[in-house]
């Protein structure tokens, strides 16, 4: 990984080098994404699955080719288990709509956490909803951990599924995801993790984790927006109802009877984004070209560090102290509100994020609006941290 | 950094810091709920209103400084004004804000501190939120959200 490699780190905001922390929202793409991408629409482009000719031939075998990333990239055993959809978010109402509703009824409950995403919250209130199921939350400490024994308390025969976060997005805890796994299925539950936030930070193995559904999305793991995967076992979406229907789900389709394609193609209707599937393959192999064990070791440094910086601040608390997490800083100051922080900063060029971040009960559950919060990338130094730093003791001195 | 100057002059942190007419209205006429779920900002505005005349004006609630020193000077800007003028207060806040006019800075007054918002869009929210309320106020609506 060279810094050089990102051309968004190349300019300057406001007059000052671009300092970017704000890559849990999403990260910054490398030459070797943009150029796949671009180099879809400048050369490849053809639709894919559909003729015989040379560009699709090119754009279906890249396209493909990016499915066996991904299966190697998450440990799953087929690339029929891979799905590509636009994002973790349609992922998830994925499985909520085509796997999840036609099997909920009422009595039966859908278990998450206190720490989750909007995403991963409100499709499961909506098919709780059309199926009277009941949706169940299992609540997280001052430190922002989902204790195993309060999600062990509430698994009965009731729970049908039991969807987290592998990676918490707010704060940065990671869950003991293995474990989760084991409990669920223990109580003859399935489990999917929403995986935004780990798959740019951990190394992943679904079947270790004896995952059920996966989710995550390529533009925070360095890749391009509007393209994510599903992973799930075979037996599981094979079982899914049509998610969408029409061009590419089908086997044949006459006036009185349609048959189906066989996984994955059953559940990717329509022309999907060629050019941001391809960008996430390129995406995979920078990732994997570094290693995803270096780059977790190098972040938890850059996140010590960080984590001591940050502490020395007077009048400054972080939210969200777990014991494993990602290089997600969190925080709320007492000189100011974490608006008036992000404003401030981002006159210093330095790029962090503000409010509530799609987790709306996780900001309730510590009694704040917002939190200010950086966010680590691969590209990140501890130069970095510095310049955030001093920032916010810019922050201190005007509201002094 | 001069534009930081702007938005934030010490006009702002102070109302920031110590807003005015920070308090409660007994027998209030109108009262208005502002929230912007983006940034959490909340405020309850309540007014006493006599005839056409804003006779008091007050807020609470919690916010960024520039939108508690927006809440706080349009309070004290508003105080014994008719609602007329308000609603032309109100636009003339608006356009000021979203650098749509030159501020028209005889109608604007003290308000006038907060023309730098217009250099900051992702900010105008959070100026404009107790305005929104006030005019939910004043037009008898529910509750207001901006994002
Ligand atoms: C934990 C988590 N889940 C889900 C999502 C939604 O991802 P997307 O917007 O890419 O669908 C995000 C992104 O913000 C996230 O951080």
């Amino acid at each position: 990984m060279r810094r050089e490699d990102f051309p968004a780190l190349e300019q300057t905001v406001q007059g000052e080098p671009l300092v970017y922390l704000d890559s849990a929202a999403t990260a910054l793409k490398p030459r070797a994404v943009i150029d796949a991408v671009t180099g879809v629409y400048a050369r490849d482009c053809a639709n894919i699955h559909r003729a015989v000719h040379t560009l699709s031939q090119r754009a279906t075998q890249a396209f493909e080719a990016t499915r066996e990333k991904a299966r190697a990239f998450l440990g799953a055993e087929s690339t029929d288990e891979i799905v590509f959809t636009s994002g973790t978010t349609e992922s998830i109402n994925l499985v909520a709509q085509a796997w999840a509703r036609p099997r909920l009824g009422p009595g039966d409950r859908v278990l998450i956490s206190g720490l989750e995403h909007h995403s991963n919250i409100v499709p499961w209130q909506i098919v709780c909803a059309q199926t009277g199921a009941e949706l169940v939350v299992v609540p997280i400490t001052d430190e922002g951990e989902v204790p195993l024994e309060q999600v062990e308390a509430r698994l009965d025969e009731r729970v049908r599924l039991v969807a987290m976060n592998h990676v918490s997005n707010a704060l940065g805890t990671v869950q003991d995801a293995a474990e989760i796994a084991r409990l669920a299925h223990a109580a003859g539950a399935k489990v999917l993790f929403d995986g935004a936030q780990a798959a740019p930070h951990l190394p992943l193995d679904v079947r270790a984790l004896d995952a059920d559904f996966y989710a995550f999305s390529a533009h925070k793991l360095y890749g391009p927006t509007g393209v994510g995967v599903l992973y799930g076992k075979r037996a599981l979406l094979a079982e899914c109802e049509p998610y969408q229907s029409g061009g590419d789900m089908i086997r044949s389709v006459t006036f009185e009877k349609t048959t189906y394609a066989s996984l994955p193609a059953y559940l990717e209707a329509g022309t999907p984004n060629i050019a941001g599937v391809i960008g996430l393959g390129a995406a995979i192999d920078y990732v994997e070209g570094i290693g995803r064990a270096t780059l977790h070791a190098r972040e938890q440094d850059l996140l010590r560090y960080g984590t001591e910086a940050l502490s020395s601040i007077e009048g400054l608390r972080l939210i969200g102290t777990a014991k494993r997490k990602v290089g997600v800083l969190s925080f709320v100051m007492d000189a100011a509100h974490p608006h008036d922080i992000g404003t401030i900063v981002d006159a210093k060029g330095v790029a962090i994020r503000t409010g509530h971040h799609c987790a709306q009960p996780v900001m309730e559950r510590f009694g704040i609006p917002a939190t200010a919060r950086a966010s680590l990338g691969m590209y990140n130094t501890p130069e970095d941290l510095d310049a955030l730093v001093r920032a916010l003791h810019e922050v201190r001195r005007m509201f002094a | 950094m001069s534009e930081l100057r702007e938005l934030y002059q010490e006009y702002v942190l102070d109302h920031g810091k110590r807003p005015r007419n920070f308090r409660a209205i007994e027998g209030a006429t109108h009262r208005g709920e502002g929230y912007n779920p983006l940034c959490g900002d909340r405020i309850t505005l309540q007014l006493l209103v006599e005839g056409d005349v804003i006779r008091d004006i007050a807020f609470s609630g919690a916010g960024c400084a520039i939108s508690t020193a927006s809440a706080s000077t349009m309070t004290e800007t508003l105080m014994g004004k008719t609602l007329a003028e308000a609603r032309a207060t109100f636009g003339a806040f608006l356009s000021m804000v979203k650098g749509e006019a030159e501020p028209d800075y005889d109608a604007l007054d003290k308000l006038a501190v907060f023309a730098g918002v217009a250099e900051f869009p992702m900010r105008v929210k959070c100026a404009t939120l107790a305005w929104h309320t006030l005019n939910a106020a004043i037009e008898g609506a529910e509750a207001v959200t901006t994002e």
